[in-house]
This record gives structure tokens, C-alpha cells and sequence, in this order.
């Protein structure tokens, strides 16, 4: 097939190249031309994209492989350096590189009076080319590869500010938490090369395809749950979510792009990009919608209960990443892209916007000092509100229609259950109490920080009067905020299910036999069935709109109509809310059950015993040894010129014995 | 005809008189001249074997040795000379500065 253009290594390639003019020579130019770098080659990153998106969807073709050679090879394994376009990862990239580019625009005035302004630039480029890498690979390897990148990318980024202990230790807690479920992911890697002797995603599904849907757990369900176990040390789910709150401590612009946009959604990718492993391993699917659910409604609980604006927000982000999790779960896999994609929207804008006000007060985040921002920042206020809304699920937002998609499917999926609808239900109506109470929180009422009116009629020095932010960190809002409302209409009658259709992989035969088998049973039921289902479908999506107003009722009635009211609430639910305050002591337990057995163990096994005893303990002896041995030995070296030719007479007096006793023998 | 064992025992007997004088004396005059009775035990053999078995080589190798014996007593006299004027002995065991 030729096609008019078809580069796609320019895709995670330009990025690298701005990471790498920015890293090396960063540090000679001015602000404004590290900047330019970052912003051509993302931007230029983002067209190339497009250009790839439009090829592809115009030719027709399911999936587009293009190899640049082989990577590595051993016997009959081989991995190519090699792209794999389909729909989904088209959707994918887009979403990186478009949201990516929006926010590099953002940081650009955001970091503008931060140290180590080329230093974040080039982590930001370098963060998009491990992302894209992820996303565009042709196997799993190569995948790995970026998925580690990316890891990495968000250490170095969370502990930008390296100064401040918290950050340092945030980026750490993020990096140890990520590399446990990395394992798991390595090891499902193993079982697939073992199983499937190729990581090519075209030869896994083209084999996998052949196998029946495992009644009982196989090989395939152990693939699925280690690759499960990846997926939520990436996306933060339980139990290994509890380094995305932490991962707060970067940069604002840091948390849009990686923290709720791209990078936490990898975990759903991988596992919308093996639906033809977890379609055939029922047992993993189950526990993907178990941890997702779980994992969404205990987040949303947390979200109620924080007063810092960006950890509503980062609970809000794993909570949602539960709602992916559910919907890959109950093997609706589009929906989970749907939502993965109109969240990336959504969330990216009330992150900046959260960043556009902590930038207009002056650093603080905690949202009992806010309040009244809505006159000082109106733009601000107008995103963040639509975001809001979005996020809610209220139509015609975005986030209705990916939201709704995702609990009818949790209600109608043969994989589904009425129990993982009921939950995500409630997690909608907590999601929409907590984020009206943001925006109610921090805008309205009267501003509640420092007064800034004294200190600055006398000097400038002190705190100005909250202002709105520069046109450069606006003009993303605006366009993400365009994006969160029309972002949800491409779900209107299936399209977008559709448009990834040719990327989920109908399940094995068997089923497909036992589903028409019934549908045979019941003749004519099918299409009443079908009427039957569109009433059901328009009323649950009633029900959840009804959930979101209460949520937002429930938040005005609360937080502006009787503000004295959620102190008591509090203080009358005692332990529980302190549960929740401190999310569930989880971070407590863990140090508690692993990490100070862990840290003990390291100190009086491995440091003192082995470090200290064994291996020290080893050299340390050999040197005693050899300077023991020495010790005999220099006694020969006397300085007595006779005592050494006495040893020489008497050395060759041995030899000529010995010589005289061989030729006498 | 004499034996060639003789000459060897000779040999060796002068040899041994040079390794005996020379671990037992102290002045180093007298090791010098051990060493020189040392040189000329090995000559003798030489010496008795190149006549007996009718070759030149161990004429060769014994004006070799007269050589570097000439040299070696050249030099060593040098040294001892320059020794006694710095030390005012001749005594070997007083000569110690390397010892530990």
C-alpha cells in the first residue's frame, strides 16, 4: 500500500530531539528560546501526529506496522524497533501529543519565575517522547521501554523542586511504588515470551485469537492478572495507588500532563491493548473491574474529605482512573478509552486551572484560604467550572457521555454486574459532591487568605491581590475547556465505540456460539430485548444525571448555604471522618506492615549482617591474613649480607643434591 | 694421566674454601678475595673439562670470567675504598643502613 506520508518515527522523535538541544545547550539560552524549542518540537510533534491520524483513518487500514529494524534477537525471538498505529493508539498519541502541547504552552508562563526553567522543559520533552514511545510501540518490549521512560520522567519531575525534602521523597515514594508493579509486568512479559515466543502485539492477538476463553485460570489469566498488577502500579489503583496524592509535590503543569492526563492512563492502555489476552481470561477481567471499582469509590471518599485543591484532585484522578479500570473490566474497552480520553480533557483543565489559581494567590493551596476567587479570576472560574461539570457527568458535557457509557456498560456487560454499577453510581454522586465543593470552596464567598489590601497600598513586597493569570496560561484553558464540552459528542449513537471496533478483538468462538446458541433459544426476544434495553439505557442515564445534580446540590447546600454545616457533620461522624481524613491510615499501614519490616530487615540482615559481617567481614579478613603471612615472612629480608648468601649456598647446595641424587637414582 | 675427578674434587674444594670464607668473614677484603677463590674453583672445572673433552668453549668461558673478574675487583675496591671513607670499617655487619 503507498501512502502519501507515512513517517511515523517523527512522532516521539521530535521531542527527543527538543530534550536533547534543551538538555545540552539549555543552560546558555534564555528563557524565551528554551521555550520556542519545547513548544516547535511538541508542536511540531502534535501536526505530525495529526497528519499520521487523518493517513490512517482515510486509508481504510485496521492497523498500520512499520519497522526500523531489529532490536534485539535470540534464537527464534526477535523485537523490532517498530510502530504500530491503530485507532487506538492514534487516539492514544493524539491525546498526548494535543494535551502535551497545551500544557507545555501553559508552563511556559507558569515556570516562568521558577529555577530551572530549561531543566523542566527538557524533562517535559523527555517525558512526551517516552510517552509516545508507549503508546506507538509495535510490541511489548519496546512498550516496557517507554513505560519505564516515562517512570522515570515523572521521577525527575515530581522531585523538580529537589530542594524541598517532600518532593524528593514524593519522587522517590512514586518511583519504588511504580517499580513493584513493573515487576509484575516484566514477569507477564516472560510468561508471554514463553507462551507466545513473540512481543509483537500483531502475533500475541493473531495467536491468542486461537485459544478459547479459559473457564478456569490458565496461563492467559496469569498474563492478565501480572499484567493487571503493572497496570495499577501505573495508574494508581489499590493497593499501589498511594503515590499519585504524593506526586502532588511537582509542578502543577507536572500533575495536568502526567499525573492525570497521560501518563497514570498507560495502565489502561495496556489493558484496552491486550483485550484479546483479558477478553480470554475471565478470572483477571473480574479482578480488573473489582480493583477499579474498589479503587473508585474509595478514592472519591478521600476526595470528599481533603482541603488541599490539588489532592481533590489527585484523589479525584485515581478514582476516575478507577472508572477506566471498571469499564476495561467489564470488557467494554472503548468505554474505557471514551473516558480515558474525555478525562484527559477535563482533568488536564482543572489541574491548570487549579495551577492558574494557586499561581494568582500566591503558592497557597489549601482551599480554606480561598474562597471569592470567582471576581479576581473570571476566566479561571468559567473553565473550571465547565471542567467541573464534565467531570460530574451533566450534560452535555464531556464526561456525561464517557461516564454513562461506562455504567451502562457495568450494568448491561455478560461481564458486568449490577453491584459494579450500584458502586459507580455512588462514586458519581461523591465525584460531583466533591468537585462542586471546589469550586464552591474556592470560588465563591468572600476570599479567605491573607488580606492583601494593607501590605499593598504601603509596598509591593508583600501579597498582591489574587489576579488572574497571563493570556499564555489561559489560552489552554479555553481551548481544553472548548475540548470538555464538545469532547464527549464524538460517543453520541456508538460513533467513537465504532471507531474502535477493529481494535477489540472478538472473543473466541465458543462464546460467540453460546450467545447466538441462546439468542436461538428465545426466537424474536432479540429485538424486543433491544427495545427493552434502549428504555433501561434511558433511564439509567437519567438516574446518573439525577446523581450528579444531588452531588451538586448536596455541595451548594453545604458549602454556600450553610457553610457552618460540613464542621459539624464532621465532628458528629468522629472516627469515620477521621478515616477518611487520613485516607484510611493506608500510607500508615504500609509503613507500618512493609515498609518498616523492610527497613528492618535491610538494617540488621542486609547492612549488618551481610554488608558489615560478610562481605566487609571477608576483606577485612583477607587483608589480616595476608599481613599475618607477612609478618612471618619479612623476618627474611634481615639486611644480613651472610645470612642471604648463606641461603643462596645453601639453596644451590640443595639443587646440586638434588641433581646428584636424580643421576645417581 | 689424571683423573678428571681430581681436578673436579679440587675444584670443588676450592669453591667450598670460598663459600666457607665468605660466610664466615667479616671484612670484606677477605669475602672479596673468597669471591675470587669462588671464580677460580669454577675456572678449574672448566678448564679440566674443555682439555678432556678437546674443545675450546671452556677456555672462552674462563677468560669471560677473568674478565669480569678483573672488572668486578676494578669496581668492588672502588667501592670498598669509598666505603671505609664514609663508614671507617671494613666490617661487613656494621655495613647494615638497608636492614630493617
Amino acid at each position: 500500500m503507498t501512502l502519501p506520508f507515512w513517517q511515523p518515527w517523527l512522532i516521539p522523535i521530535l521531542p527527543l530531539a527538543g530534550a536533547l538541544l534543551n538538555g545540552l545547550f539549555g543552560k546558555r539560552f534564555t528563557n524565551s528560546v528554551v521555550a520556542a524549542i519545547a513548544l516547535f518540537f511538541t508542536g511540531a510533534s502534535f501536526l505530525v501526529a495529526c497528519a499520521h491520524a487523518w493517513v490512517l483513518v482515510n486509508s481504510g487500514a485496521a492497523a498500520l506496522e512499520t519497522s526500523y529494524g531489529t532490536w534485539i534477537r535470540a534464537g527464534n525471538f526477535s523485537v523490532d524497533f517498530g510502530i504500530y498505529i491503530d485507532h487506538l493508539s492514534l487516539i492514544m498519541m493524539l491525546v498526548v501529543t494535543g494535551v502535551g502541547f497545551l500544557i507545555h504552552v501553559y508552563s511556559v508562563a507558569y515556570m516562568e519565575h521558577e529555577g530551572g526553567y530549561y531543566r523542566f522543559f527538557t524533562y517535559l520533552n523527555f517525558f512526551m517522547f517516552f510517552m509516545l514511545t508507549l503508546v506507538l510501540a509495535n510490541n511489548y518490549l519496546l512498550m516496557f521501554v517507554g513505560w519505564e521512560g516515562v517512570g522515570l520522567a515523572s521521577y525527575l519531575l515530581i522531585g523538580f523542586f529537589f530542594l524541598k525534602d517532600s518532593a524528593a521523597n514524593a519522587g522517590k515514594k512514586a518511583f519504588i511504588t511504580n517499580r513493584v508493579g513493573d515487576f509484575g509486568f516484566l514477569i507477564a512479559l516472560f510468561l508471554l515470551i514463553q507462551h507466545f515466543g513473540t512481543l509483537r502485539y500483531a502475533a500475541v492477538f493473531d495467536i491468542a485469537s486461537h485459544f478459547p476463553a479459559e473457564t478456569a485460570a490458565g496461563f492467559l489469566t496469569a498474563i492478565g492478572l501480572l499484567m493487571l498488577v503493572g497496570a495499577c502500579g501505573k495508574s494508581a489503583q489499590i493497593p499501589l495507588f498511594v503515590w499519585l496524592p504524593d506526586a502532588m509535590e511537582g509542578p502543577t503543569p507536572v500533575s495536568a500532563l502526567i499525573h492525570a492526563a497521560t501518563m497514570v492512563t498507560a495502565g489502561v492502555y495496556m489493558v484496552c491493548r491486550s483485550n484479546a489476552i483479558f477478553s480470554r481470561a475471565p478470572i483477571a477481567l473480574l479482578a480488573v473491574a473489582i480493583i477499579g471499582t474498589l479503587t473508585s469509590f474509595f478514592a472519591a471518599t478521600i476526595g470528599i474529605t481533603q482541603t488541599d485543591i490539588k489532592r481533590v484532585l489527585a484523589y479525584s484522578t485515581v478514582s476516575q482512573l478507577g472508572y477506566m479500570f471498571m469499564a476495561a473490566g467489564v470488557a467494554a474497552y472503548s468505554a474505557s478509552v471514551f473516558h480515558l480520553m474525555t478525562h484527559a480533557f477535563f482533568k488536564a483543565l482543572l489541574f491548570l486551572g487549579a495551577g492558574s489559581v494557586i499561581h494568582g494567590i500566591g503558592g497557597e493551596q489549601d482551599m480554606r484560604k480561598m474562597g471569592g476567587l470567582r471576581k479576581y479570576m473570571p476566566w479561571t472560574f468559567w473553565t473550571m467550572l465547565i471542567a467541573t461539570l464534565a467531570i460530574s457527568g451533566i450534560p452535555p458535557f464531556a464526561g456525561f457521555f464517557s461516564k454513562d457509557e461506562i455504567l451502562w456498560q457495568a450494568f448491561s456487560s455478560s461481564h458486568g454486574s449490577k453491584i459494579f454499577w450500584f458502586s459507580g453510581v455512588v462514586t458519581a454522586f461523591m465525584t460531583s459532591f466533591y468537585m462542586f465543593r471546589l469550586i464552591f470552596l474556592t470560588f465563591t464567598g468572600e476570599y479567605r487568605g491573607a488580606q492583601p489590601e494593607a501590605h499593598s497600598s504601603h509596598d509591593d513586597h508583600g501579597h498582591h491581590a489574587p489576579h488572574e493569570s497571563p493570556w499564555l496560561m489561559l489560552a489552554p484553558l479555553v481551548l481544553l475547556g472548548v475540548l470538555s464540552v464538545i469532547g464527549g459528542w464524538v460517543g453520541i449513537g456508538n460513533r467513537f465505540e465504532h471507531f474502535l471496533d477493529p481494535v477489540i478483538q472478538k472473543v473466541s468462538t465458543e462464546q460467540n456460539a453460546v450467545q447466538t446458541g441462546e439468542a436461538a433459544a428465545s426466537p424474536g426476544g432479540e429485538a424486543e430485548g433491544a427495545g427493552e434495553s434502549k428504555g433501561l439505557e434511558t433511564a439509567l442515564m437519567v438516574l446518573s444525571v439525577l446523581v450528579a445534580f444531588s452531588g451538586l446540590g448536596l455541595a451548594w447546600f453545604l458549602y454556600v448555604k450553610r457553610p457552618e454545616l460540613p464542621a459539624k457533620i464532621a465532628e458528629a461522624s468522629g472516627g469515620l471522618y477521621r478515616l477518611v481524613l487520613n485516607k484510611y491510615w493506608i500510607d500508615e499501614l504500609y509503613s507500618a506492615v512493609i515498609i518498616g519490616p523492610l527497613v528492618a530487615f535491610s538494617r540488621v540482615v542486609l547492612w549488618q549482617t551481610v554488608d558489615q559481617k560478610v562481605i566487609d567481614g571477608t576483606v577485612n579478613e583477607c587483608a589480616v591474613a595476608a599481613r599475618d603471612v607477612s609478618q612471618i615472612v619479612r623476618q627474611q629480608q634481615s639486611g644480613l649480607i651472610r645470612s642471604y648468601a648463606g641461603w643462596i649456598a645453601a639453596g644451590a647446595a640443595a639443587v646440586v643434591a638434588y641433581m646428584v641424587w636424580m643421576g645417581t637414582r | 694421566m689424571i683423573p678428571i675427578s681430581w681436578y673436579l674434587l679440587l675444584s670443588a674444594f676450592l669453591f667450598a674454601c670460598g663459600v666457607t670464607g665468605f660466610l664466615i668473614k667479616r671484612n670484606i677484603i677477605t669475602l672479596f678475595m673468597s669471591i675470587e677463590l669462588m671464580l677460580n674453583g669454577v675456572n678449574l672445572s672448566f678448564i679440566a673439562f674443555a682439555t678432556r673433552l678437546g674443545t675450546l668453549d671452556g677456555h672462552i668461558f674462563v677468560f669471560f670470567v677473568m674478565v669480569v673478574a678483573a672488572a668486578e675487583a676494578a669496581v668492588g675496591l672502588a667501592i670498598i675504598i669509598s666505603v671505609y671513607r664514609t663508614r671507617e670499617t671494613l666490617n661487613v655487619d656494621r655495613v647494615n643502613l638497608l636492614k630493617l
